[in-house]
């Protein structure tokens, strides 16, 4: 029998940092699976420290986050995209490649590519309108090509729970159209969505709910609740500070 | 003089000439490979570090048993891992980015292997260190060499595609798998093993060159990971044996010789290739059609 803390992501009492320093501060939050979050707050407030959280990169200083048991092991069930600096476009791979990488957990590091395998890149490459694109090298991508790029990869990965980092930063309307539509799709068919998304615009039109952050919760829930003048005034004024100085911290939390 | 004397003769003739060749057609199969990868990982000075942290595990060996090939190659191999190592285990607890660890790690090595040289060493010998003798190799060295360059290409055959990876997009390698330590360190240890193989032919100063310079002509050439493979092992062999004509006519050093070959050919593709200097600067004549 699935009860509701079986079937959904719960983290308790989570501090994540980094050099003891807390980036998210004692956060509870229990976001069912299938649902689709848009994770909003001022720079700084620890968006992008938690989904490293979830996707297993950073070790929690404190609490603990529970995926549902469904879920295969973390490797495979989450699609983790960092923000886009990191992917170094410079390096001679052509597109087809590096979107067919999304086949990972098929592939492994030896498997060849089969037909129908190749059918599914270039099925996903015209997916995100990069149809005749893929024998191009990806330094010759536009910024939003690239990001199309990825997410064909996100396509081919295919896993129940996706975290997405400022997906649209610097992106155009139209690509930002584009890549809703398929994350919505995605949501549609069952996987769960975390999103770091900086336009309040965007948050409104797309993602039924929200959660605020500023290193602590500042709210969570149905985004019309969330995003109110007075919730992000309140966030603002929590995330400014950053105390070098700071001594230890001793909140107990009620077990 | 004609042109058989001038390009074939001597390895018809000679056999240290023939042994030479087969040791640089080893290092352009098993190093260059390598040094493409250093050069896209921008890591290029890095191996030049790297081959300098080389230098006191050879000399340790050659204090231990004189000018022994087995003594100064498990004495480079072990400094050339433990400073890598070292360095990348600085880099991940320490402030110190990865450059300024090694930096700091290699300077160190290079004064000790050069005092510990001329602590029992002759002149003769420091300059066999410093800039090899791919002219007087004999059989062992020429096997270890050759050795070295098969575990190398096995290697990187494994390596292959997590090591792309790991190259443009690490993030993306370490979200969906386990290979980025496997990737990164297992390159290393092929950076080292080659970087022991070069120091044999081309000495611990010169062995880079034949790495990082093929590497980057190839480059400003190619637009495709696997031409730019096939074009830099192709000019680092050419460059090795031209390099070798070079110092058997002039009787200048053979490793010196082969750098600048290379180094030639790195000037010329800086020039003409299309990645280059002047295919930027020339005015477009007639664009495409959009």
């Amino acid at each position: 029998m699935h009860t509701a803390a079986d079937s959904s992501i719960r983290c308790e009492n989570l501090t994540l940092g980094y050099e003891r320093h807390p980036a998210v501060h004692h956060l509870t939050v229990e976001i069912p699976c299938g649902a689709m979050v848009a994770i909003i707050g001022p720079n700084g407030a620890g968006k992008s420290t938690l989904l490293k959280g979830i996707a297993g990169e950073l070790r929690a200083l404190d609490g603990h986050i529970h995926l549902p048991p469904h879920l295969p092991a973390a490797v495979e069930g989450i699609a983790y995209m960092p923000q886009r600096s990191e992917l170094d476009a410079s390096f001679p791979v052509a597109v087809f490649d590096m979107v067919a990488m999304g086949l990972w957990h098929e592939l492994g590091a030896f498997g060849g590519l089969s037909r129908a395998q190749r059918q599914r890149v270039s099925a996903a490459l015209d997916a995100v309108g990069l149809g005749g694109f893929a024998a191009r090298p990806i330094g010759s991508l536009s910024g939003g090509q690239l990001q199309r790029a990825r997410f064909a990869r996100l396509i081919l990965q295919d896993a129940p729970l996706i975290l997405l980092d400022e997906p649209f930063a610097a992106i155009d309307a139209r690509t930002v159209d584009d890549l809703v539509h398929l994350i919505l799709r995605w949501n549609e068919h069952g996987h769960t969505i975390l999103t770091v998304v900086h336009d309040f615009e965007q948050v409104r039109r797309h993602f039924p709910t929200s959660l605020l952050l500023a290193r602590e919760l500042v709210a969570y829930g149905p985004t019309r609740d969330v995003l109110t003048e007075a919730l992000l005034a309140r966030a603002r004024h929590l995330s400014e500070a950053f105390d070098d100085h700071a001594h230890e911290c001793h909140v107990k939390v009620a077990a | 003089m004609s042109l058989f004397e001038l390009v074939a003769a001597p390895f018809a003739d000679f056999g240290f000439m023939r042994r030479g060749l087969a040791g640089v057609l080893a290092l352009a199969l098993g190093a260059t490979p390598v040094g493409v990868f250093l050069l896209l990982r921008r890591m290029s000075l890095m191996g030049e570090a790297m081959s300098h942290a080389i230098l006191p595990g050879a000399a340790l060996g050659y204090l231990a048993c004189g000018l022994s090939l087995g003594a100064m190659t498990v004495g480079g191999v072990v400094a050339g891992l433990v400073v890598v190592f070292a360095a990348g285990l600085v880099a991940r607890a320490s402030n110190l980015k990865e450059d300024a660890s090694l930096a700091a790690f290699y300077l160190l090595s290079l004064a000790a292997g050069v005092m510990i040289v001329s602590y029992r060493g002759r002149n003769l010998d420091l300059l066999h260190v410093l800039f090899g003798s791919v002219l007087a190799l004999d059989d062992s060295s020429l096997l270890l060499i050759t050795a070295i360059t098969s575990v190398s290409l096995f290697g990187l055959a494994l390596l292959f595609r997590p090591l792309v990876l790991e190259c443009f997009d690490a993030a993306f390698l370490r979200a969906v798998s386990r290979w980025s330590p496997v990737a990164h360190y297992g390159f290393l240890v092929l950076v080292v093993l080659n970087l022991v193989s070069g120091f044999h032919a081309l000495g611990t100063l010169m062995a880079v060159g034949i790495m990082i310079l093929p590497a980057a002509s190839a480059r400003l050439w190619t637009r495709g990971l696997a031409a730019m493979l096939a074009l830099a092992v192709t000019l680092a062999f050419v460059g090795g044996a031209v390099g070798l004509l070079l110092s058997f006519h002039t009787d200048v050093p053979a490793g010196p010789a082969i750098v600048l070959v290379c180094g030639i050919a790195y000037f010329v593709s800086l020039i003409a290739a299309p990645g280059g200097l002047i295919a930027n600067r020339l005015p477009v004549h007639r664009h495409l059609s959009s």
